[in-house]
């Protein structure tokens, strides 16, 4: 296990487990009504977010997709305004202009996630740029799935931050389906990290299921991108267990059930508290506490959501420009 | 007053506010020691370095959604795309990402990015270097859409363009880079949505762009020895449309012609006949009038070329016929 504080190991724990409870709880929101759009939930995947921006300030930008509640809570949005923005209220983190893909708060390094796969990569990129060009040390960091590593953002935003030694890092959540469409059906070469090296930067596959295997790999292509080196590719193997989109069926005509219970039980957060517990890094009282104070902040967080009132109409076209 | 070229105008605008703000960058193919295909950065290299003209691979979408990103952060990127025909390619980037990232994060971030570059036909470059494509930046909320006629204006519009927080489509017709015009050393901006009067007339409004404008103004001079007076209004930008300074002339002139080299449907013109005919019916002696270049791609052989681009005698003979009306 890595060398971490015992407040080190059950932040990352708290990280995962408030990320599962705001997912769980906006899925039900989702049934009830509350959320007007689509909604992609992060539920399986929550250690990869966790051990990514553990590592990240608020100076450091976070660029993401479609599948990215984990990454705004990760990053620090609180789980309020992501709740308020699917509930389309102006309490949102995007103020109720963005909904579930279109989640911004820059004050935190949220920089946005995108309906569109593919732009983040290029996006993360350009945070590079403004990083190395005002010698800012900040980093920038792109989410995004497999589906995205066939588009042609990827190779172009990998290449122009391995020739410009960028401070970047991709971390790519294989989660083996783009909607319910097999990676392994949409490219010959199935090895991300393989592809990566290919256009000439240091990338590493990791178990994108054990929360300190992603927390070595960016603690290393973090200090990689501070220190002028350049980019790295963290690919995370990982499963969604919930359907790709709230509403659609759980397995569809792509995947069978006993593929998804072999993922679920090698469930992120629930393994990581057996490897805790077993270690002796922390006691069963340890998690009682953070699964109360989350359940807690979660349920106070929907409340807020559920009574924020919605957007003022005569706003709608207000900040179209910088100065409206 | 001395003279520059529309090129040499621009550019040093460019320079003039690289030197002042050093959040300022370049991309492009060939910007950094070559100065561009089109000299819009010839010296900066030796003054800035790699990182602030920074020369790019072939990779359209790639270097526009990087400049987004960049522009999210605290710079402030210029995309010198040469050909705007070349970030068709980045389509995706411009219209979801470049347009969008201020009205989706409330205006918490800007999007302060320039892009410039050529359009429009001119010496036999084919039609996959002769495009404009404006309207379909104006379609799109979000873009500044700046369309210099001269080197005047290509200074002075560059330099708001440079100092603003919006994403602005800066396009240079190339039949205008070797053009001289007068050009003071002292500081100017020109503010977007405020259109010039290039002449002034009472008999009829010609409403041109870029470079229809010489040739507007050449109809002009002849119908002035006739004793008609045509007043020609330059939009400038055209996203935002100065729609008030062409009612004010239609009131006056009771007439309007809106010249434009690009395509008619859904273009300028279309635009313009609309606001026109919704706010400023009464003051109508004749239906409204478009000329505009023939809806075709552009076709490379110097004789077909020409039959696309509106001409010197077609521009006066619509002026005639609006006229006679």
């Amino acid at each position: 296990m890595a060398d971490l504080s015992k407040e080190q190991y059950l932040a990352l724990y708290r990280q995962m487990f408030e990320i599962r409870r705001t997912e769980e709880q906006l899925a039900k929101a989702h049934q009830a009504g509350l959320v007007h759009g689509a909604c992609h939930t992060y539920v399986g995947e929550e250690a990869v977010a966790t051990g990514v921006c553990a590592h990240l300030t608020a100076k450091d930008s976070v660029f993401s997709t479609h599948r990215g509640h984990g990454h705004a809570l990760a990053k620090g949005v609180p789980p309020r305004e992501v709740m308020a923005e699917l509930f389309g209220r102006v309490t949102g983190c995007s103020r109720g202009r963005g909904g579930s893909m279109h989640l911004f708060s820059p004050e935190v390094g949220m920089m946005g996630t995108s309906g569109i796969v593919g732009p983040c990569i290029l996006q993360a990129t350009g945070a590079g740029y403004s990083a190395k060009l005002m010698n800012t040390g900040a980093v920038g960091v792109a989410f995004f799935g497999d589906g995205a590593s066939n588009n042609g953002a990827f190779h172009e935003g990998l290449n122009l931050a391995t020739i410009w030694d960028l401070p970047v890092i991709f971390v790519c959540e294989n989660n083996m389906y783009a909607t319910e469409i097999a990676f392994s059906y949409a490219t010959r070469n199935t090895n991300m990290a393989e592809r990566a090296r290919s256009y000439g930067m240091s990338a590493v596959a990791v178990d994108g299921n054990d929360v300190l295997a992603v927390y070595q790999a960016a603690d290393e292509a973090v200090r990689r991108a501070r220190a002028g080196n350049g980019p790295t590719l963290i690919e995370g193997k990982t499963y969604r267990t919930r359907a790709h989109s709230e509403g659609m069926p759980s397995l569809g005509t792509y995947r069978t059930q006993e593929e998804l219970d072999a993922w679920k039980a090698r469930d992120p957060i629930s393994t990581y508290k057996a490897k805790l517990l077993q270690s002796g890094a922390a006691a069963e009282s340890d998690f009682e506490q953070i699964e109360t104070a989350v359940q807690r902040l979660v349920d106070e967080s929907f409340e807020f959501a559920k009574n924020s009132p919605y957007p003022d109409p005569s706003t709608v076209s207000n900040h179209i420009f910088s100065a409206s | 007053m001395r003279e520059l070229t529309y090129t040499a105008a621009a550019r040093e605008a460019l320079a003039e506010e690289m030197a002042r703000d050093p959040s300022i960058f370049v991309v492009g193919e060939g910007i950094g020691q070559r100065g561009g295909n089109f000299n819009t950065t010839t010296g900066l290299y030796d003054l800035y370095g790699p990182m602030r003209l920074r020369d790019t691979p072939i990779v359209e979408r790639g270097f526009i959604g990087m400049c987004t990103g960049a522009a999210m952060t605290g710079t402030r990127p210029v995309v010198d795309f040469m050909f705007v025909d070349f970030i068709l390619d980045g389509m995706g980037e411009l219209i979801n990402q470049v347009a969008k990232i201020q009205y989706m994060s409330s205006g918490r971030l800007k999007m302060p990015m320039v892009l410039r570059g050529s359009i429009g036909i001119s010496g036999a470059s084919a039609t996959h270097h002769s495009g404009s494509y404006y309207p379909l930046f104006v379609n799109i909320p979000g873009f500044r859409v700046v369309v210099p006629s001269n080197a005047y204006d290509a200074k002075g519009l560059l330099k708001t363009a440079l100092r603003g927080d919006d994403p602005v489509m800066f396009l240079e017709h190339k039949a205008l880079f070797n053009q001289k015009a007068s050009v003071p050393e002292e500081e100017y901006f020109i503010p977007f949505g405020k259109a010039a009067i290039v002449r002034e007339g009472t008999a009829a409004t010609v409403v041109a762009l870029a470079s229809m404008i010489r040739k507007v103004n050449e109809a002009a001079d002849t119908l002035a020895k006739e004793g008609v007076n045509i007043e020609i209004i330059d939009p400038r930008t055209v996203a935002p449309l100065d729609i008030e300074t062409i009612l004010q002339s239609v009131h006056k002139t009771g007439r309007l012609l809106i010249v434009d080299e690009n395509f008619g449907p859904c273009g300028i013109g279309a635009e313009i006949a609309a606001q026109v005919t919704a706010r400023g019916f009464d003051d109508l002696d004749a239906p409204i009038q478009r000329l505009n270049g023939v809806h075709t791609p552009t076709p490379y052989s110097p004789p077909l070329e020409a039959a696309v681009v509106p001409n010197s005698a077609q521009v006066l003979q619509a002026i005639r016929d609006l006229l006679a009306e």
